[in-house]
């Protein structure tokens, strides 16, 4: 198989303030600098965004699905971090 | 694993499938050949009407093709992209396209003669390309599944700009409208033959349905097709090039006529006006561009170096 | 699905702002006045925006060259976009060259000025018609041409024409990054191979004795400078060889200083009309289909 000469990157936008960088895809680029540019060629052609962030794929950890069961499940019945848990009246305001 | 419980699973929930998770080995590589291959039509599409941005007769239009065929690289990036989450790599599938190993549409084989051919791409190629792709921002598999929304979202404005130009061209000297007319003759039926051979002769057809990589047979999508482009060849005042072309109350939807099968075959397998140069373009720029991207990959270990 | 639109199909997606998808575009130069400035002489305004405008127009088309042939998708997409923007400088130049000549139809003056003239009544610099014999050469051309127009824009943002002002400042931040995308491959190009050290050596020796036709003052904008309209091209020379200096001990390329002012070598200028062959082949394509239907509207 014939690699490509540069790494993989992943793009991560910030379509505007207040909200998250969000991953929007990947791309190749030799360095960082090159990186930068080509997402905000490739991903920002419509004023999607005010903010980039690119990191090499190969740097990204990340988890197993195979493992999802005792990564994520845990958390599933801790109904308790949810506000609608609790029963409040009616009758106090602002809660 | 091996019975692929959870793929399963997510299928019949119509949940999608993301890059790590475990997928049977011909569910990825259909996959992998169904990107790489729209890809691989992107980048090659972006021939036809490029040769036509030089020579656009008005600031404007050069502007909007321009700011079209860079949005085409762009949409072959996404994908590329979506490939190589299934563990492609770019290198390899650039190789296979310019060995003729990996086929694209061989809508792109056809040579364009005319300033009218950008916009009639625009409107029945492209509006034959979305009725395909619609469907396919719902793919089972989540990265294909997002650069298609991604893609459709930004080809909106393809279609329109086509029509938009056929329109005032048909307004305006008559050797225009024989150019509108001309360019509609000569892509009608490649257009038809784009969603694929009739669902008798699609083999692949129902393992892609069952999966969700495909969710209508191109017979249903080349219908949608016809019934959208009818009123729209009517409201220009061209003609299509086919007698057969009714309405027919009883199903509900225009009759039409076959594409010549026989020829799809000739083109999908090389042997297309255009395929030749189509190809030798793309392996050019990858033979000429071989040195730039070794002497940036060199720069950046260098600078890696003084880093440490 | 809903087919007779086809991206209705699409709403269930509708969420915008996590697709990161564009929006608010708007017009920088709606409001501002297009009238000309009473004591500016019109004529050689228009000139002076052909001049600027033709620089654009031209380079843009060297670019438009290179869409399905750069050495790498990604740079295809960054070469269509420096070329898409200078494209929209080059309208903007034309269709003030237009009002400031009295043009009465305003909608077709760029297309008139772009698609009408014969080489002879274009005002580029040479530099900028140059075919690229290599990427080299592209990057090169195009670190020379941004760093000069850079440097023009800079100033001609506070200019007394309001309008020439307006467009100047909206292409300086368009230009700043075309200046940092052709530094950057100056300097990858410079300092990656062997291989590419000399060809990249050997596009900025062949270029920079060329750029001297950039700083040859000519008398519009001697004049048009006097009236706070236009820039001296002669002041910009500090910040060009500074920053070509940067970037070439950055690339470990020798710094070539430029040469002579081709208008004082007898040749005549392209600032003058004077072109050569590589002009008349890229208007032979540019304008082939605009004026092989006469009376055709696009």
């Amino acid at each position: 198989m014939t690699r490509h000469e540069w790494p993989l990157f992943e793009v991560f936008v910030r379509a505007k303030r207040g909200l998250n960088h969000v991953h929007v895809g990947s791309l190749r680029a030799a360095d960082h600098e090159m990186a930068l540019h080509h997402a905000r060629d490739l991903y920002t052609r419509r004023n999607e965004g005010v903010s980039i962030w690119v990191v090499r794929s190969d740097q990204v950890a990340a988890s197993d699905p195979a493992e999802k069961p005792s990564f994520f499940e845990p958390s599933a019945d801790k109904v308790y971090r949810h506000p609608t848990h609790y029963t409040i009246p009616s009758t106090v305001p602002h809660i | 694993m091996t019975d692929f419980a959870l793929f399963d699973q997510a299928i019949a929930r119509d949940q999608r499938i993301e890059p790590a998770d475990e997928m049977p080995e011909r569910y990825r590589s259909t996959m992998i050949r169904q990107i790489a291959q729209h890809a691989h039509s992107e980048i090659i599409g972006m021939q036809p009407e490029g040769e036509w941005i030089t020579r656009a007769p008005t600031l404007r239009r050069k502007a909007i093709l321009l700011a079209k065929v860079q949005d085409e690289a762009g949409h072959g990036l996404y994908l590329y992209s979506a490939a190589e989450t299934l563990g492609a790599d770019r290198g390899d599938l650039t190789q296979r396209l310019i060995e003729g190993r990996q086929k694209y549409s061989s809508i792109f084989n056809y040579p364009t003669l005319s300033f009218a051919d950008v916009g009639v791409i625009g409107w029945l190629v492209d509006g034959a390309a979305i009725c395909n792709q619609v469907p396919l921002c719902r793919s089972s598999y989540g990265p294909y599944a997002r650069a298609m929304i991604r893609i459709c979202k930004e080809e909106s404005f393809h279609q329109r700009q086509g029509y938009e130009l056929l329109l005032t061209m048909m307004s305006g000297t008559a050797a225009q409208r024989d150019m509108v007319q001309d360019a509609v003759d000569r892509w009608w039926w490649p257009s038809l033959m784009m969603f694929g051979p009739p669902d008798a002769d699609s083999p692949n057809t129902a393992q892609s349905m069952a999966w969700k990589i495909k969710r209508h047979t191109n017979d249903e999508l080349r219908q949608r097709f016809v019934d959208m482009s009818v009123p729209q060849a009517a409201e220009l005042g061209v003609t299509l090039p086919d007698p057969e072309l009714a309405w027919n109350a009883s199903r509900d939807h225009y009759d039409f006529g076959q594409p010549d099968w026989d020829e799809l075959r000739r083109v999908i397998s090389g042997g297309g006006a255009m395929n030749e140069q189509r190809i030798a373009r793309r392996r050019q720029a990858d033979t000429d561009g071989a040195w730039v991207r070794e002497a940036a990959a060199a720069h950046a270990a260098k600078n890696l170096e003084v880093a440490r | 699905m809903a087919f007779d639109d086809a991206y209705s199909a699409l709403t269930d997606h509708d969420d915008d702002a996590r697709w990161a998808y564009g929006t608010g575009f708007s017009d920088p130069l709606a409001s501002v006045p297009s009238s000309v400035p009473a004591d500016v002489d019109g004529a050689d305004l228009s000139l002076y925006c052909l001049m600027l405008g033709d620089d654009a127009l031209i380079l843009s088309h060297r670019l438009q060259e290179w869409v399905t042939r750069a050495p790498e998708l990604e740079d295809e997409l960054a070469l269509a976009n420096i070329a898409l923007d200078l494209l929209g400088q080059a309208r903007l130049l034309l269709s003030r060259a237009g009002v400031a000549s009295g043009a009465s139809s305003l909608a077709a003056v760029e297309d008139v000025l772009a698609f009408g003239r014969d080489a002879a009544e274009f005002r580029n610099v040479r530099l900028a018609e140059r075919s690229d014999a290599d990427f080299a050469c592209l990057v090169g051309r195009l670190l020379v041409m941004v760093t000069w127009r850079l440097a023009a824009f800079d100033r001609l943002a506070s200019s007394r024409d309001p309008m020439l002002a307006a467009i100047a400042a909206k292409g300086v931040k368009e230009l700043t990054y075309h200046r940092d995308y052709a530094a950057q491959w100056v300097v990858r190009l410079g300092d990656g191979t062997a291989l590419s050290h000399s060809r990249m050596a050997a596009a900025m020796a062949e270029l920079l004795p060329l750029t001297g036709e950039l700083f040859a003052t000519h008398p519009v904008e001697a004049r048009l400078a006097v009236a706070g309209v236009a820039v001296e091209p002669v002041s910009l020379r500090a910040e060009f060889d500074g920053v070509m200096a940067q970037v070439l001990e950055a690339a470990t390329l020798d710094p070539v200083l430029p040469g002579p002012p081709v208008a004082a070598s007898g040749e005549g200028a392209g600032r003058d009309g004077v072109h050569g062959p590589e002009l008349d082949e890229i208007l032979r394509e540019m304008q082939s289909v605009a004026r092989a239907v006469p009376g055709g509207v696009w």
